[in-house]
């Protein structure tokens, strides 16, 4: 029978089926964090269960830990240090690899796992962090999960899974220049829904998608959990196994090349059937943005805020939204002033997202009075940017460089921008006060925020590109 | 984990979309690696008059005295949805909800109440609304049923609504279980399906990944 390249990931690793639709499904590889993980490791050891086989585990402080340059275990973060000194102690006793504050590694989860070739085709990844569905760009079966789960996949090497239907989401045709992957996701949930994905594996497909390098493919997949799904995922190609050849922890020499030809089976048999369908034609496509407190809040950067009936929002939600970003039914995007432009997070913090954004910002400067700040996703991006000059191109426009980690994706009590601020971000969250108490998110492309640093106030990248 | 039988008590309307896991319990609340100390947070946002203060804001239905002894939660769709963060459940678990009655749940959050004894019923949106302005004529007389056996909603009133619930997570609420212990059970059946796997995708198994030249 035809089988979806979800069936073939979950067939591939159903120990047992456990009744109704849960099975017992083998986990290849479990990332922590020091903000979610180290309650799991703290709880596991206090229950007296051993982590079952520390080999398929990894660690790396992101959430909490300091951007500022210099940093150590203290952080701006109220109580941070505890949950950095603790997720270290608990690791070593388990024998966990960890990528700690000083790691030439270091950096976030989602964007050191691919790096490093630590999820893989066909690997099934789990982590107590929402954002886990990215992995599933390299053709994995990879989501979020609590961390009673965590602990759960640690102890016993599997979970209880309830398996989700399948769900493919074709983007056909060519993307205009300018228009990106950020641009695809923020499409798919403002035309969908943030609760569309709701119960299914989605698989990402089409010709717009096999188009996309892995980078921008790891960004399409980010944002499954924006869209409810219990994850995002594309098969892998000839781009991944480039990408992933030479990676530390990937396969070696003939066995690279074992490993190739199996993953080569890892795609949807052409007359596999999904349980729904969604086509987005993408020629049309404009760059996105959000006007609201939902990543289904979003239009083209060229657009105004809709009114209520073209918003796909009750009424009542739709007035709190308009009020929380302080904004009018009409209101151009492209007229809103911003305080501030953030460039991170698992979302696009990737070296392609750094030098696109940085092909716009050189020889011009941030506006005046705009804060702005880049935070490349791990070190080995930091390192890669410092050493093409990116980073002189940031600082000479006027922005921040920072050390890496999650940052000011979200408030933990630390760093923030201010109540009511506006800013643009090419993070994966616009809820109400996500980015600090109060703060106003718009969510974009790279290429989207960088324009809007220079210009302070929302704007159209490709505009700029014309008039240089 | 305690057993899940029947509960009836009062159920707090919170019916907006979209209620994510920032709005439950903001990151600035988890301050320490635990589990406990977190019914305070919950809801802080919205609860609370200032940011990081504890003045109750009484214009939000917890704080409301008709809603004294709130154990369910009559919620929008998405609900749980933005971070992993199980400290959300945590939080309304300490606080001592034991329901949550929406549309949709968000798939971590999902997860995250089975393994905490809190059952997540889904029911139409119309129903929960009807439940929901049936509920605020008289909070505190006005209670829900949740019959998890029965896999039905129930008020006095004679609302009936069955939700659906595999009965894999239904057992593992009912019978208050471990998944640990449960699972450890099968611990031939996973060394089996691993020795498998190994001679099939040997690349996946590695030794000591501290040993690896990065």
């Amino acid at each position: 029978m035809a089988r979806t390249l979800f069936d073939k990931l979950w067939a591939q690793h159903e120990v047992l089926a456990l009744g109704g639709s849960v099975s017992l499904i083998a986990i290849d590889r479990i990332f922590l964090h020091e903000r979610t993980g180290s309650v799991a490791l703290k709880s596991l050891r206090q229950a007296g269960r051993p982590v079952v086989d520390p080999g398929r585990v990894f660690c790396t402080m992101d959430h909490i830990v300091d951007t500022l340059p210099g940093r150590g275990d203290e952080t701006r973060m109220p109580g941070g240090r505890a949950f950095i000194v603790e997720t270290r102690e608990a690791a070593a006793e388990a024998g966990i690899r960890v990528f700690d504050v000083r790691d030439p590694q270091q950096g976030i989860v989602h964007v050191i796992s691919p790096e490093l070739g630590i999820v893989l085709p066909g690997a099934t990844v789990v982590c107590p962090d929402s954002h886990t569905c990215t992995q599933g760009a390299m053709g994995a079966l990879a989501w979020g999960i609590g961390s009673t789960e965590a602990e759960h996949a640690l102890a016993t090497g599997t979970l209880r899974v309830e398996k989700p239907k399948t769900l493919r989401v074709r983007f056909e045709g060519r993307l205009a220049p300018g228009v990106t992957a950020k641009d695809l996701t923020l499409a798919l949930i403002s035309r969908h829904g943030s609760v569309g994905g709701n119960g299914y594996a989605v698989e990402y497909a089409g010709s717009a998608v096999r188009d996309l390098e892995i980078e921008a493919r790891l960004t399409l997949c980010n944002m499954a959990t924006e869209f409810s799904a219990f994850t995002g995922m594309i098969a892998p190609d000839e781009k991944t196994f480039d990408y992933l050849r030479g990676r530390p922890y990937a396969p070696r020499g003939e066995a690279f090349e074992r490993a190739v030809a199996q993953w080569r089976e890892l795609a949807s048999d052409p007359d596999a059937t999904f349980d729904r369908e969604i086509l987005i034609e993408v020629d049309e496509l404009a760059p996105m943005v959000t006007w609201g407190t939902s990543p289904q809040h979003a239009v083209p950067v060229t657009g105004v805020v809709p009114a209520v009936q073209d918003s796909g929002t009750a009424s009542e939600a739709y007035e709190r939204a308009l009020k929380y970003m302080g904004l009018e039914p009409g209101a151009r995007l492209g007229e809103l002033k911003i305080d501030a432009a953030f460039i991170g997070s698992c979302t696009n913090s990737r070296i392609s997202d750094l030098r696109r954004a940085a092909a716009i910002l050189r020889g011009r400067r941030v506006a005046p009075g705009v804060r702005a700040i880049c935070v490349p996703g791990s070190m080995t991006v930091k390192r890669q940017a410092e050493a093409e000059g990116l980073d002189q191109v940031f600082r000479d426009a006027g922005f921040e460089w920072r050390e890496s980690g999650c940052s000011m994706c979200f408030f933990a009590g630390g760093e923030s921008f201010g109540a009511r601020e506006r800013v643009v971000s090419s993070t994966n969250r616009n809820f109400e006060s996500r980015q600090g108490p109060e703060t106003r998110t718009h969510l974009a492309s790279p290429e989207t925020v960088a324009a809007s640093a220079i210009a302070g106030r929302i704007a159209d990248a490709r505009a700029l590109s014309r008039a240089a | 984990m305690e057993k899940f039988d029947t509960l009836t008590a009062v159920a707090a309307p919170l019916l907006r979309d979209n209620i994510d896991t920032d709005a439950i319990i903001p990151s600035r609340e988890m301050k320490s690696v635990s589990k406990t100390g977190l019914a305070a947070g919950l809801f802080a946002g919205w609860r609370y008059t200032a940011i990081g203060g504890r003045e109750p804001n009484p214009d939000f239905v917890l704080n409301q005295p008709a809603y004294a002894g709130t154990r369910i939660i009559l919620g929008g769709s998405n609900f749980g949805c933005g971070s992993s963060r199980e400290h959300a459940v945590w939080a309304l678990h300490e606080y001592g909800i034991r329901a949550v009655i929406a549309p949709s749940f968000a798939p971590i959050f999902f997860g995250n109440c089975i393994r905490n004894g809190i059952v997540p019923a889904r029911l139409p949106s119309d129903a929960v609304a009807a439940l929901a302005a049936w509920v605020e004529q008289d909070p505190a007389v006005h209670r829900i049923t949740v019959d998890l056996e029965a896999q039905r909603v129930t008020t006095a009133a004679g609302a009936s609504h069955r939700f659906e619930l595999d009965e894999e997570p239904k057992a593992m609420l009912l019978e208050g279980l471990d998944a640990i212990d449960l699972t450890l059970k099968q611990r031939a059946a996973i060394e089996a399906f691993r020795a498998r796997d190994r001679a099939a995708r040997p690349w996946i198994y590695l030794d000591d990944p501290r040993t690896v030249s990065t």
